[in-house]
């Protein structure tokens, strides 16, 4: 079985701080990490190769040249290769510009049996890229998937809903879009630390995965971030205390009541 | 000369730290408050290939360079220094003398289940009797024709009782003094060998210690670890190993006490001011983290010179000294920059002011580390 997992380097947002004049996010110092649902795409695929040890995983990402330390850590947790969509045509992509790069990248790649994604990163927060991607090669696809499992080709999933799940079957090829309840990443093993900074990790420009220009980058972006800025801080919030449950709920509603909100 | 980490290096070290915030944190003041040892974890470690690190693939090892295999001991001790010595003991003192000294029957025999962690290892030197003065081992081994017969006992033995594998010294010859002594592989079960008192430690409580007995033990013939009579050079060589171990742990319990002292200073507030405002506070930590950086810069150096195959007795033993030395220093400054809250449980400056001490005593006190030193310079 062939798995790609489409991975993304990403600020580690418990460290970024955001330009309060500029609006934009201060980078400058702060680690890059694996966007973390990737890394439950990346650890679902691991354990179907835990079962299956002739499944073949390829990670690939779309990003500047130094997002190859990210994926030497797939390949240090267990990922078989790693495939990095690097040019200066593709930077300042939009999530559908993006897509376009990645749908390129996979089609050069070849057969697969299942992509796997993060359902979105902790960057953009968008979740779109996933299901373009899907579009784009023409693929079913499942968003949310909190719960995998796989017998003779056929794949069930359960679907994460606000107020419950949905099971889905789906057969392969198909794209699934990994959440943090899905899984618990693994760590990477010192065996494959040695294995992946010696690793030649494939670099492919906009000329190798033969992508439309046009449909690439910042200026073929049809959307654009207008203003980036930090919400302004809700007021302190109010406990009611009482010794009874009736006690409360007559203080919070008197406390309505002075304010004219009932 | 390169004072950067190699790419596998930072990724060991990345890894390390992850596991520890996530694994080991959150249970390091229960194993202390109970004096229990980790056996989940440390079955963690060694499936990530972290209980066999600087030993070659071929054996079931990691393939690690001792500067890695450093920093883990580091990275573990930070957040909790009885992993690191767990790490530390059966790497150096029982993987690495069966690696060093054994015959390949041996190696091939204990090596794979050590190196991947399957299986626990353990070091016996230590008698009530022979501390520093490792010559006076009264344990003896009598050769029994198809056997050997051990008789005698073993103190402050970390693993004592939970490892499956140790590396045992014991009189051979009463009347050639150290090179009257031997080295021996024994594993747990093997008829007359059983633990006795476990201690009650000041700290390290997850790591256990115990008292190793031997009542007419009866040990396979080939389970003679290296020549017979060299035996004090294993347990020697053995500790030069041991010592950068140690030393990896001191700097992790400075370095993690440090590190939780910053965070502390940053928030607590007197006289209207958090305490990192307070200059006379800020220069001492100044100091300490020149100590912790220094000591560091030993440690790295003694390891890249056994990585090189150099000699490294010395530099060992001034990297241990240097380590130690901080580690107790900045622990007790930890403890007193936080105040009363520094000596109740609730903060772990507290845990790791004990789990220093113990770094400047054993594998060779600071004295003997000092008589290594000086050895070496009036020689």
């Amino acid at each position: 079985m062939k798995i790609i997992v489409c991975v993304k380097q990403v600020p580690d947002t418990n460290e970024v701080k955001i330009d309060p004049v500029k609006g934009t996010l201060i980078r400058e110092g702060v680690p890059s990490i694996l966007n973390h649902d990737d890394a439950n795409a990346l650890e679902e695929a691991l354990k179907i190769k835990d079962e299956n040890p002739d499944t073949h995983i390829t990670v690939i990402t779309m990003g500047p040249p130094q997002a190859k330390e990210m994926l030497q850590e797939c390949i240090a947790m267990g990922a078989d290769d790693a495939v990095l969509l690097s040019d200066r045509a593709l930077g300042g992509s939009d999530t559908w510009a993006t897509s376009n790069a990645l749908a390129a990248g996979i089609r050069k790649l070849g057969e697969y049996d299942i992509i796997f994604t993060g359902r979105q990163a902790i960057d953009g927060d968008t979740a779109q890229v996933g299901p373009q991607l899907a579009e784009k090669l023409k693929l079913p696809q499942v968003t949310y998937v909190r719960e995998f499992a796989m017998d003779e080709g056929m794949i069930t999933v359960k679907r994460a809903l606000e107020n419950g799940y949905e099971v889905l079957k789906l057969k392969t090829p198909c794209v699934l879009t990994a959440i943090k309840e899905l899984n618990c990443p693994r760590y990477m093993s010192v065996r494959g630390i040695y294995k992946a900074a010696k690793f030649d990790i494939k670099v492919w420009n906009a000329a190798d995965i033969g992508v439309d220009l046009a449909k690439v980058g910042l200026d073929a972006s049809p959307t654009n971030v207008y203003k980036s800025f930090t919400p302004a801080k809700k007021g302190k919030g109010v406990i009611v205390e009482g010794d009874t449950a009736k006690e409360i709920a007559d203080g919070f509603i008197s406390d309505l009541k002075k304010k004219h909100i009932i | 000369m390169d004072f950067n980490l190699t790419r596998e290096q930072q990724m060991i070290k990345k890894m390390i730290k992850e596991f520890a915030a996530a694994e080991v944190a959150p249970i390091a003041e229960y194993l202390d408050a109970e004096a229990e040892f980790p056996k989940e974890t440390v079955a963690k470690l060694g499936e990530l290939g972290v209980m066999g690190m600087p030993f070659p693939e071929e054996y079931g090892g990691a393939g690690a360079d001792y500067i890695a295999y450093i920093m883990a001991v580091e990275e573990l001790s930070k957040v909790c220094a009885s992993h690191g010595v767990i790490v530390q003991t059966h790497n150096a003192l029982c993987c690495w003398p069966i690696f060093t000294y054994g015959t390949e029957e041996q190696k091939r025999k204990y090596l794979p289940d050590l190196l991947s962690g399957k299986k626990l290892g353990a070091f016996g030197l230590t008698e009530p009797n022979a501390g520093t003065d490792a010559a006076m081992q009264q344990t003896k081994a009598e050769d029994k024709g198809d056997h050997w017969l051990i008789n005698g006992s073993k103190i402050f033995i970390s693993g004592g009782g939970i490892a499956e594998v140790y590396v045992i010294m014991a009189m051979t010859d009463k009347s050639k003094g150290t090179k009257g002594i031997s080295a021996f592989i024994v594993e747990k079960g093997m008829p007359g060998f059983s633990r006795g008192k476990k201690e009650n430690k000041m700290g390290i409580r997850g790591s256990i210690a115990a008292e190793l007995v031997f009542e007419d033990c009866i040990v396979p013939k080939e389970n003679l670890l290296g020549e017979l009579g060299k035996g004090f050079k294993v347990a020697m060589t053995s500790l030069d190993v041991g010592r950068l171990g140690i030393a990896a742990q001191a700097l992790g319990i400075a370095q993690g006490a440090f590190d939780q002292t910053v965070a502390y200073m940053k928030q607590r507030k007197q006289f209207g001011k958090t305490l990192d405002k307070f200059q006379a506070l800020a220069f001492e930590m100044a100091d300490m983290k020149t100590r912790i950086d220094s000591s560091r810069l030993l440690l790295y150096y003694a390891c890249n010179r056994r990585q090189k195959g150099l000699p490294s007795t010395v530099e060992a033993a001034q990297a241990k000294l240097a380590c130690s030395e901080t580690a107790m220093y900045v622990t007790t400054k930890a403890v007193q920059f936080h105040g009363g809250y520094g000596y109740i449980k609730d903060y772990p400056v507290e845990r790791m002011m004990r789990d220093a001490k113990i770094t400047e005593i054993y594998e060779g006190t600071s004295e003997v580390m000092k008589m290594v030193i000086s050895g070496d310079i009036f020689k």
